[in-house]
């Protein structure tokens, strides 16, 4: 697992508070490029005219006069060219973008209406703007080609008009990139926010919306707020009324999968027109570890009902796809759905696997799995 | 102390809900299916049925979750189910709009079969006295235009359209060229027996998009049976054509309807095996209609819904077998109604619509240039009964034609949602009105559905279905693929 935020052994001329830096490792840059820019020291090379220069392990000596320098621990060796850090005056340092990274995204807020029993980023009740101050400041540092991009939270629309102006500065700064929001579609269900959220017209925008169960009391326990089930529906529908892309997102666990089925069927019947359907499986971080009795069951004891959603969404033509799941504990009849998915800074396999011949299939577990209990069916491949 | 909530903290602390309209069907003795507006079902046993409307089903009870993620009863916050209920209401009856779809035209009367149950076909060498002119197909096709659809179908039939085929050329070039300026989704059909498709007819099909709709009553002495014509030879023209057609026009390009006589009856899995053998995709398991020839030699009455539905029900269980071994094969009488309950469509054809498709979802040009709402409508005027002609086109406007009083009229009459018994039905969201059969056999458009054939096939049919439905879920898996496909 990468460490994506962490502490520098020192740090120099950060100026503010907390401070974004660009790296590079182009040691030719023209010199008009290599201001506002930090050179990341890693093959002793050291080019002049950078403002801010990144070592690892230990200070070097011969930098440049005047040149700001800070020491970051081997740990942070993965960083490369076109990344963007935080620097801050105490010595934090956060990974915000790695260029060569598929799985970007820009936590926007710790901030939630909802708290789910299963939530991996706990929410937060503080005023966090500063967080989409930041964020607006690292989509003008991101490279223009970058492909994707995630906007998540907490819960991201709960910025109301700001979190729309982020939206309307993405298309502007970065206007090929696929945009993918995580929400809990609750704000959609005001058709005015919904009819602004459309008025921005990205041309490749999606958002992820949880749904947990076809019964509004389930969902409203998972989710531990009142009457959500009913607002996130009434979003769903009012996005798509306005021709928006939504994604449903139900993460598979103890209160969500015997009824899986019958949500596989309440979505084709009532929700046909969603883009995207993700089965994804649970990720032992956050809440989950405090909830683990109410939480944890072994794939392997769902996979029938995994199954029989599959086939259901998938018999309505319903784009269906099985996220975070080892490839040995699914039903060989998911395989056309299942995706390989886990995030790459968060994905290892376990020492069980190591015979295993469709390992390269594999989504294989999260970290936390690893670290914290995984299902203790998993057979590899012969 | 958990700063997390149990469930029952999400459950509805007052027990209090709202019923959502509703109807329901016994199946058996201890069970019934509730219905709502847009279709969708659930079973629930008797005695859940009864704590359902006395209000004291509880909400810890697994029904009342499925009932209220179903929309048969609501808490006072939900919102969405009311939202839900209408978009599928809208959905369902959003074709309603687009008013006039299918035309046919009634090219010529004269055939070169001469099937027992045919309805209207003429042994005859007379063109002039049989054949549509072009004269008349001019003014059919400015009806046809004046359709608000987008998606305009015409679909020649006969007797036997290829033996004026002259004439389709005709049609098919006029349609598209007028077609440059009305940029319609414009779709031809010709329903023909193959017998006489020489590859010249193929070719100009191949080349304006005809789609071909032919007939496949079983294995050889069966279809020949039903279908004399010179030289006993029906069958093996249609196998020799419909190689030719898919080679010329495309596998795709042809389908074929089978029609069930007496002789058909005890030969369901001989029927459906020949339409696996020659490579098709389903079936439609159809029963005869009561007109014409049908009814005067009396094969109508030789055999009743009772006994159409075993053959039906036989059908099906081999289709599902067949299934299940993997071989995709659709029943497509099945498929309309299940299209109905598992989805928010409607699949609109036109005898399972409610409006009646009759004249306003399809309209036929009969070759005389009088008009009739459906086809059946110009069998019954063949049989001396002429409520259903709408006009000729000679003499009548497009105005005159789709607002005449007998039209209208039976569409009101006969719209299920208020007709006596339908109104009730636990089956109404997926039936449809039959004001033309309601009328041929009861003397109005209404009918008297205890009685009505076309009422008990579709309770029938739709019993079987569910039952299926509640104890195999393989086949409901299936059911949902068959929906789905088209
Ligand atoms: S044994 Fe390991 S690598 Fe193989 S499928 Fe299972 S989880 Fe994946
Ligand atoms: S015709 Fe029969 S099955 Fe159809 S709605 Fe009327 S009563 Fe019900």
């Amino acid at each position: 697992m990468l460490k994506l935020f962490g502490k520098a052994i020192s740090v120099e001329g950060i100026q503010a508070h907390r401070m974004q830096v660009s790296l590079t490792t182009q040691s030719n840059l023209p010199v008009p490029l290599r201001q506002g820019k930090a050179y990341l020291v890693k093959d002793g090379t050291i080019p002049p005219g950078f403002d801010h220069y990144i070592v690892f392990e230990t200070r070097l000596k011969d930098l440049p006069e005047g040149a700001a320098c800070t020491v970051l621990d081997a740990e942070f060796l993965y960083l490369d060219d076109q990344d963007v850090i935080s620097l801050g005056q105490d010595g934090h340092v956060r990974s915000l973008f790695r260029a060569n990274s598929p799985h970007n995204s820009i936590l926007l807020t710790e901030q939630c209406n909802n708290y789910c029993l299963m939530c991996s980023q706990p929410p937060k009740r503080v005023d966090d703007h500063w967080l989409l101050n930041e964020a607006m400041e690292t989509i003008r540092r991101i490279p223009r080609e970058t492909e994707s991009l995630g906007i998540t939270g907490g819960e991201p629309t709960l910025f109301g008009d700001n979190f729309i102006a982020l939206l309307r500065h993405i298309k502007n700064w970065l206007p090929r990139i696929s945009l993918h929001v995580l929400s809990n579609g609750r704000r959609f269900a005001d058709a005015e926010f919904a009819e602004k959220y459309a008025s921005v017209q990205h041309p490749d925008l999606m958002v992820g919306i949880p749904v947990y169960s076809a019964d509004p009391a389930r969902h409203d326990y998972v989710v531990q707020a009142h009457g959500a089930f009913d607002e996130t529906i009434r979003g769903i529908l009012n996005l798509k009324r306005l021709g928006q892309k939504v994604e449903i997102r139900v993460v598979l666990h103890k209160q969500t999968v015997s009824a899986l089925p019958e949500l596989a069927e309440f979505i084709a019947r009532n929700l046909l027109f969603v883009d995207h359907v993700a089965l994804m499986g649970l990720e032992m971080t956050g809440f989950t570890r405090a909830n683990l009795d109410a939480l944890w069951i072994d794939p392997a004891e769902y996979r029938q009902e995994l199954s029989r959603s599959v086939r259901i969404l998938r018999a309505y033509g319903l784009k269906t796809s099985v996220y975070n799941h080892p490839l040995c504990l699914v039903n060989r009849d998911v395989e056309p759905n299942y995706v390989k998915s886990i995030s790459d800074w968060k994905n290892e396999f376990a020492q069980e696997c190591a015979p295993c011949t469709r390992k390269s299939e594999c989504g294989g577990f999260f970290s936390s799995g690893i670290q914290h209990g995984y299902s203790q069916s998993i057979s590899p491949f012969q | 102390m958990s700063k997390f909530q149990p469930i029952t903290c999400y459950t509805n602390q007052t027990s209090q809900y709202e019923l959502l309209p509703f109807r329901f069907e016994a199946l058996g003795d201890d069970d019934v299916v509730v219905t709502n507006a847009v279709g969708e079902f659930s079973f629930l046993p008797r005695p859940k049925l009864e704590d359902l409307v006395a209000h004291r089903l509880p909400p810890s009870d697994p029904y009342y979750s499925r009932l209220r993620a179903k929309h048969f009863l609501r808490e006072s916050g939900d919102q969405a189910a009311l939202e839900l209920l209408a978009l599928k209401t809208r959905t369902k009856y959003a074709n309603l709009r687009n008013f006039t779809n299918l035309h046919l035209f009634v090219v010529t009367l004269r055939c070169d079969h001469s099937c027992q149950y045919c309805q209207v076909s003429r042994q005859s060498e007379d063109k002039a006295a049989f054949d549509m002119t072009r004269e008349t197909a001019e003014k059919g096709l400015d009806i046809v235009f004046r359709s608000p659809n987008q998606a305009i179908k015409i679909e020649f039939q006969g007797g036997e359209p290829l033996l004026n085929f002259d004439l389709i050329r005709y049609i098919v070039e006029k349609a598209e060229k007028r077609n440059q300026t009305e940029s319609r989704n414009l779709q031809f059909v010709i329903t023909t027996t193959l017998a006489l498709a020489t590859d010249e007819m193929l070719e100009f099909c191949r080349d304006h998009g005809i789609f071909l709709s032919s007939s496949l009553d079983g294995p050889e002495d069966l279809h020949n049976k039903n279908r004399p014509r010179p030289g006993r030879d029906s069958h093996a023209r249609f196998v020799a054509g419909l190689q030719r057609a898919r080679d010329i026009v495309g596998y795709d390009g042809v389908s074929a309807l089978m029609t069930t006589s007496p002789s058909s009856l005890g030969r369901v899995k001989d029927i459906i095996d020949e339409y696996v053998k020659h490579g098709f995709d389903g079936i439609f398991l159809r029963h005869l209609s009561p007109y014409g020839f049908a009814l005067k030699t009396k094969s109508y009455q030789a055999y009743n819904v009772e006994r159409w539905l075993e053959f039906y029900k036989e059908g099906l269980d081999y289709i599902l077998e067949l299934n299940k071994q993997g071989i995709r094969f659709t029943e497509y009488y099945s498929s309309l109604l299940l299209t109905k309950m598992l989805t928010a469509n409607d699949p609109g054809f036109v005898d399972l619509m409610n409006p009646s498709g009759a004249g306003i979802a399809a309209v036929v040009f009969n070759y005389d240039g009088d008009v009739y709402a459906s086809d059946e409508s110009r069998m019954l005027h063949e049989m001396g009964d002429s409520t259903f002609r709408l006009g000729n086109l000679a003499k009548n406007t497009y105005e005159e034609i789709f607002t005449a009083d007998n039209l209208l009229t039976a569409l009101e009459d006969s719209f299920t949602s208020s007709v006596p018994m339908c109104s009730d039905c636990a089956f109404e969201p997926w039936c449809g009105a039959d004001p033309v059969f309601h009328h041929a056999m009861h003397g109005d458009a209404v009918g008297r559905k205890p009685e009505s054939e076309f009422c008990k096939r579709m309770m029938g049919a739709s019993k079987y279905l569910l039952n299926i439905m509640r104890t195999d879920q393989e086949a409901e898996e299936i059911f949902m693929q068959w929906v789905n496909r088209c």
